[in-house]
C-alpha cells in the first residue's frame, strides 16, 4: 500500500528486534474476544486512478456550479487570487502541527501575526485572536467572554441576527448558567429596535449581540447600539457574516462596539459547503487575558533577534484544564494563514476596490428591482451587499424554484429558517458578478408572471 | 544564519498593488450614508504579486512540516497527508454554497453519508454527526449529547469523571457541558483500576472520559468491566478517539460499552493539520443515544439523500452549515484508498513502529510505566543530566521535530513518542541514532544541549517576555 513505507522483510526484522513472532502479541493488552473484527463490509482498497474516478463520480451528481448563485446568507462567493491558492497549498504550511516548537514554525506564526494585526486594521479594535472554528462558534464564545469578564449572566440577542448563530448560542449555553433574551426588529427599517433595546437592557446584562450587516441584509446604527448598551455598562458585541463589509463600512471600533466576531470565510476560502471556514475575534485590549484561542505574539530570542510565539497559554485548556477561557486546542490556523494571504494579495487598493464592488451591485439591482411587478425591495435603503425582496404572489420558495430552473439560484428563502417569512429571499452580490450576470438575474425574475 | 523576512507591513509601500480586480461595471451608486462608510484602511499592506509570494516562500521555508521530515509529537499522530486529497478536495465540482437546494449537491451528501457509514463500521458504534469542527469540539458535543440524554431520562447529574492522564481539552469540555470535574489518579500500571473507578462513582456521575490507549499509549485493559460499571451506576462511557489509530481494524469501540466519542479526522484519517487546524471532530454514539445527534443530519430515503434540521430531542446546533466539509472529503479519499486490506495494517504498523522505536530506546531512556505499548511510547528524564526540553531543542538541530514533551503531566519530564505508520524503517533506525548521539552530547557536554538549538532560523524565544509585554499585532513605528 502506497502510503506504508514497510516491506515484510522489514516488519519481520522489527518483530525479531521486539522479540515477537507474531503481530497479534502487540495486541495482547485487547480483550481477546473483541478483537480483529470482520471487516466484510468494507469496501476494497482503491488505486489512485480508481480514487480519481470514483470522486469524479461522486462529483458528477452535484450541479450546483451550472448555476448563477445569488446565494448567501454567511457564505460568500468572492474572487481568490491564485497566489493565495498556490501560496496556502505549498506543505509547509498545510502539514505542520500547531507550533509547540517555535524555532521551527516561525513561517506560520508571523503569518498569522500579520493576520491578527490586519484584522485589527479592519475593525480598529486592538487585539485579534489567532482564530475560532466559524463565525457562528466566534459568537457563542463572545456570548461566554462577556458573561467572564462582566460577571453578569444575561445576556440580549439581536432578533436579525444569523438563525443558525441564535441556534449555536443556544446549544453552547443550554447548561450553563446564562439567560439569553431576544431584542425585536423594527419592521420598518429592518433594524434593531432601539426602544425594546433600551428596555431589556438591564443592570444584570452582560452584553447585546447584534450582527451588521444583519441577517435581512441592512447595516445597523451601531454608534446608537454601543451607546444604549454602554449606558446601561453592558458590552456591545458586533456579529460579522459578511467579512467584505469590514473594508466598505466605518470600523467598529469608532462606533464604540467592544467587541467584534464573525466570519471571515469571505477573505480568500471557497465556498466548500459550509466549511472549513474562519470563525474571526477581536477585541479592546481589557478583553484580553479572558479570550478564548490561540494568540501569537512577537518576542526576542537569545540573540535579540525577534520571532514569535504562541502567547497568554496560560488562558488555556493545557494548563488551566477546566478552568480555562475555552477548550480549543485545534482551530483554524491554517484558515487563518490563507486570509492573511488573500488580504495581504487584495492589498488596500484591491480590497477596497471589491468591498465598494459588492455593494455597488448590490445597488444596481435593488434600483433595477423596484421596476419588477413580481417583487418587492423590503428596505431600499441601508443594505451593503445583501437585499431582503418580497414576492408578491406565491411563496418565496416557489418563485425560488421557479428560477433555479432558468439556472439562477435566486439567494436563500428565508422560509428555510423562519417557516412564518413565506414570501422573503435573501439575495447576495459581490464582485464575482457583474452587470451581465445582474441583469440575467433580473431578465429571470420578471418573466415569471 | 539568513536573516528573518520583514513583515508584510514593511514591505508596503504606497501605490503597490497585488490583485487584477477590474472596477464595478456598474454605476458607482451608494445608498448607506457617507457617516457609515469608512474612508480607507490605514497601514494596509500594498504589496505587488511577485513580492508577495516571495514573502510567503521565504515563511515557509521557516517551517517544520510532515512532508519535510519526521515529526513523531505523541498523541498528535502526525501521518503523511495524501497529496491526492488536496486535489480532490479541491475540485470544483465540490464548491458548492451550503444552502444550496440538496438535488444541486447530491454528491456532497453522499460523500457525508458514505464516510459516517466508514465510521460506523470502524468504531461499531451506530450513528455519527459530521459536524464538530475539532477534536475538543467533538468533545464538547459528546458531553452536551450525555447531559441532555440524562436530563431526558430525569436525572442530569453533576460530575465527569475524568483520569489525571487526560488531555487538557476533556475537563474544559465537560466543563462548558455544565459539568463539574472529579479527577481519577491512574493506578501504577498507568490505567483507569477497577477499584479507583468504584470509588468515584457516586449517583452524581454523568459519565467518565477515557481516552483509549490512553496518553501513556496503553490500552485500558479494564475497559469492559468499567463500562458494566458505569452502566450499572445509569453512567455513560465517554471515549476520546484521539488515538484510534492504534485500534483501526483491530478492535471496535461500540463493541467495548462505549456509548460516545469523538474521532479526529485530521489525526487518524490523515487530513493535514494546517499548523492547528482545521480539524474536524465527529461524534458517534451508541443506538439509544442516536436521537440527541446535533443537526443537521444526512438521511438516505430511497435513493436520495435528505437533510434533517429538526429534530426534537437533538441538542441542537454545534457549528454553523455541515461542518468541515473538505477535511471530510480527504478523509473519505484516504479510507476508501486504504479499503479493507488496509485499515487494520495501518494500526499493526503504527504499533509495530512505536515498539520498535520503545525496543531500541528503553536501554538508555527511563519509562516509566512498563505496561504494553500500543501506537506511542512516553519515556522521562529521569535520571538524565539535562531536561526533556533540552533534548526536544537539541533533535532541532538535527532536523527532526521533537516528540511531544512534558505531556501527559503523570510522568516526569514526558516525552512522548508517536511516529504513526507512514514512517519507514530507515527513518526510525535514522532517529535512534539521533537521540543516541544526543544523550552522549548530554553526558559529555550538557552545555551544548542547553543552548540548542543553534542551527535554527531563531534560538530559543523569550515567551516570558511575550506573555509579560503582549506585543499581537504589528504597529507602525513600534519596535519590542
Amino acid at each position: 500500500m502506497r502510503y506504508l513505507p514497510l516491506t515484510d522483510r522489514e516488519r519481520k526484522e522489527m518483530k525479531t528486534t521486539i522479540g515477537i513472532s507474531d503481530i497479534k502479541e502487540l495486541f495482547n493488552c485487547i480483550p481477546s474476544g473483541k478483537c480483529y473484527p470482520s471487516l466484510a463490509e468494507i469496501p476494497s482498497e482503491l488505486s489512485e486512478p480508481e480514487l480519481i474516478a470514483a470522486f469524479k463520480e461522486m462529483g458528477r451528481k452535484n450541479s450546483f456550479s451550472d448555476h448563477l448563485s445569488f446565494m448567501g446568507a454567511g457564505a460568500y462567493a468572492h474572487f481568490i487570487p491564485e497566489v493565495v491558492s498556490y501560496l496556502s497549498a505549498k506543505g509547509e504550511f498545510l502539514t505542520p502541527y500547531t507550533p509547540y516548537q517555535p524555532e521551527v514554525s516561525q513561517g506560520s506564526l508571523q503569518a498569522i501575526f500579520e493576520y491578527q494585526t490586519m484584522m485589527t486594521m479592519l475593525t480598529g479594535l486592538d487585539v485579534a485572536n489567532a482564530s475560532l472554528y466559524d463565525g457562528a462558534t466566534a459568537t457563542a464564545e463572545a456570548v461566554l467572554l462577556a458573561v467572564r469578564k462582566s460577571g453578569r449572566r444575561r445576556v440580549l440577542l439581536a432578533a436579525n441576527l444569523h438563525p443558525e448563530y441564535a441556534a449555536v448560542v443556544h446549544a453552547y449555553v443550554q447548561n450553563l448558567p446564562i439567560e439569553l433574551h431576544t431584542v425585536a426588529v423594527n419592521e420598518k427599517d429592518g433594524r434593531v429596535d432601539e426602544h425594546d433595546l433600551r428596555a431589556k437592557l438591564d443592570g444584570s446584562t452582560a452584553a447585546f449581540v447584534f450582527q451588521s450587516p444583519n441577517f435581512l441584509g441592512v447595516v445597523e446604527d451601531s454608534r446608537a447600539i454601543a451607546a444604549a448598551a454602554h449606558a446601561r455598562e453592558a458590552f456591545a458585541v458586533q456579529v460579522v457574516c459578511e467579512a467584505m463589509s469590514l473594508a466598505y463600512l466605518v470600523p467598529a471600533a469608532d462606533c464604540g462596539v467592544d467587541l467584534v466576531v464573525g466570519e471571515a470565510q469571505s477573505f480568500g476560502l471557497p465556498l466548500a459547503f459550509g466549511g472549513p471556514y474562519l470563525g474571526f475575534m477581536t477585541a479592546r485590549e481589557e478583553f484580553l487575558r479572558q479570550m478564548p484561542g490561540r494568540l501569537v505574539g512577537q518576542t526576542l530570542d537569545l540573540e535579540g533577534k525577534r520571532g514569535y510565539v504562541l502567547t497568554l497559554s496560560t488562558r488555556e485548556q493545557h494548563i488551566k484544564r477546566e478552568k480555562a477561557t475555552s477548550n480549543i486546542c485545534s482551530n483554524e490556523a491554517w484558515c487563518a494563514m490563507r486570509a492573511g494571504m488573500y488580504l495581504a494579495a487584495m492589498g488596500k487598493t484591491g480590497l477596497a476596490n471589491a468591498a465598494r464592488t459588492c455593494h455597488f451591485n448590490a445597488v444596481y439591482f435593488a434600483a433595477a428591482a423596484a421596476a419588477l411587478k413580481q417583487i418587492q425591495v423590503v428596505y431600499p435603503k441601508n443594505f451593503y451587499n445583501e437585499v431582503l425582496i418580497e414576492v408578491k404572489k406565491g411563496s418565496a420558495a416557489d418563485f425560488h424554484a421557479s428560477l433555479k430552473k432558468k439556472g439562477v439560484l435566486a439567494g436563500v428563502p428565508v422560509s428555510w429558517f423562519d417557516p412564518k417569512q413565506k414570501n422573503r429571499l435573501l439575495l447576495a452580490f459581490s464582485e464575482v458578478h457583474d452587470r451581465k450576470a445582474i441583469d440575467r438575474l433580473l431578465a429571470a425574475m420578471g418573466e415569471r408572471s | 544564519m539568513t536573516a528573518l523576512p520583514k513583515l508584510i507591513f514593511e514591505l508596503s509601500r504606497e501605490g503597490k498593488i497585488g490583485c487584477g480586480l477590474n472596477e464595478a461595471d456598474v454605476p458607482a451608486e451608494a445608498v448607506i450614508d457617507a457617516s457609515f462608510r469608512r474612508t480607507g484602511i490605514s497601514d494596509f499592506p500594498e504589496v505587488s504579486e511577485v513580492e508577495i509570494v516571495r514573502h510567503y516562500m521565504a515563511l515557509a521555508r521557516l517551517n517544520y512540516s510532515v512532508d519535510a521530515g519526521f515529526y513523531p509529537l505523541g498523541s498528535c499522530t502526525m501521518k503523511y497527508n495524501p497529496k491526492i486529497n488536496e486535489k480532490l478536495a479541491a475540485a470544483d465540482e465540490l464548491q458548492a454554497h451550503p444552502y444550496a437546494p440538496h438535488d444541486l449537491v447530491q454528491g456532497n451528501l453522499e460523500i457525508m453519508a458514505r464516510l459516517e457509514e466508514w465510521l460506523v463500521a470502524l468504531t461499531g458504534l451506530a450513528g455519527f454527526t459530521l459536524t464538530p469542527a475539532a477534536g475538543a469540539h467533538g468533545e464538547f458535543t459528546g458531553m452536551l449529547i450525555i447531559r441532555k440524554y440524562l436530563q431526558e431520562k430525569g436525572d442530569a447529574r453533576k460530575v465527569v469523571l475524568i483520569p489525571d492522564s487526560a488531555h487538557g481539552t476533556n475537563p474544559a469540555s465537560a466543563h462548558f457541558a455544565g459539568y463539574e470535574i472529579r479527577e481519577i489518579p491512574s493506578n501504577a500500571q498507568g490505567i483507569i483500576g477497577i477499584e479507583e473507578l468504584r470509588a468515584h462513582l457516586k449517583p452524581d456521575v454523568a459519565a467518565l472520559m477515557m481516552t483509549n490507549p490512553n496518553t501513556l499509549g496503553i490500552f485500558e485493559s479494564n475497559i469492559s468491566a468499567i463500562a458494566e460499571a458505569l452502566h450499572a451506576n445509569g453512567s455513560l462511557l465517554y471515549m476520546d478517539g484521539a488515538n484510534l489509530n492504534a485500534l483501526l481494524g483491530i478492535v471496535r469501540p461500540g463493541d467495548l460499552g462505549v456509548d460516545v466519542m469523538h474521532i479526529n479526522l485530521h489525526k487518524t484519517f490523515a487530513t493535514p493539520h494546517g499548523g492547528g487546524g482545521p480539524g474536524s471532530g465527529p461524534v458517534g454514539v451508541a443506538a439509544h443515544l442516536l436521537p440527541f445527534l446535533p443537526v443537521p443530519r444526512i438521511k438516505k430515503s430511497k435513493d436520495r439523500y435528505e437533510v434533517v434540521y429538526d429534530d426534537p430531542c437533538s441538542i441542537g446546533r454545534v457549528k454553523n452549515f455541515y461542518g468541515q466539509f473538505l477535511v471530510m472529503v480527504r478523509a473519505l479519499a484516504y479510507l476508501l484508498a486504504l479499503g479493507r486490506e488496509n485499515v487494520r495494517r495501518v494500526a499493526e504498523d503504527a504499533v509495530l513502529n512505536a515498539n520498535y522505536l520503545r525496543k531500541r530506546l528503553e536501554g538508555s531512556l527511563d519509562l516509566p510505566y512498563p505496561a504494553s505499548s500500543l501506537h506511542e511510547v512516553v519515556f522521562s528524564d529521569k535520571d538524565l543530566p539535562v531536561k526533556t526540553l533540552d533534548i526536544a531543542k537539541r533533535l532541532l538541530d538535527y532536523g527532526i521535530h521533537p516528540f511531544t514533551i512534558y505531556f501527559p503531566l503523570i510522568v516526569h519530564g514526558a516525552m512522548m513518542i508517536e511516529p504513526t505508520e507512514t514512517e519507514s524503517k530507515e527513518t526510525l533506525d535514522e532517529f535512534v541514532s539521533v537521540m543516541g548521539t544526543i544523550l552522549r552530547e548530554a553526558r559529555e557536554n550538557p552545555e551544548l544541549l542547553r543552548q540548542a538549538p543553534v542551527q535554527t532560523p531563531v534560538r530559543r524565544l523569550d515567551e516570558t517576555l511575550a506573555a509579560r509585554k503582549p506585543v499581537l499585532k504589528w504597529s507602525r513605528g513600534e519596535s519590542i
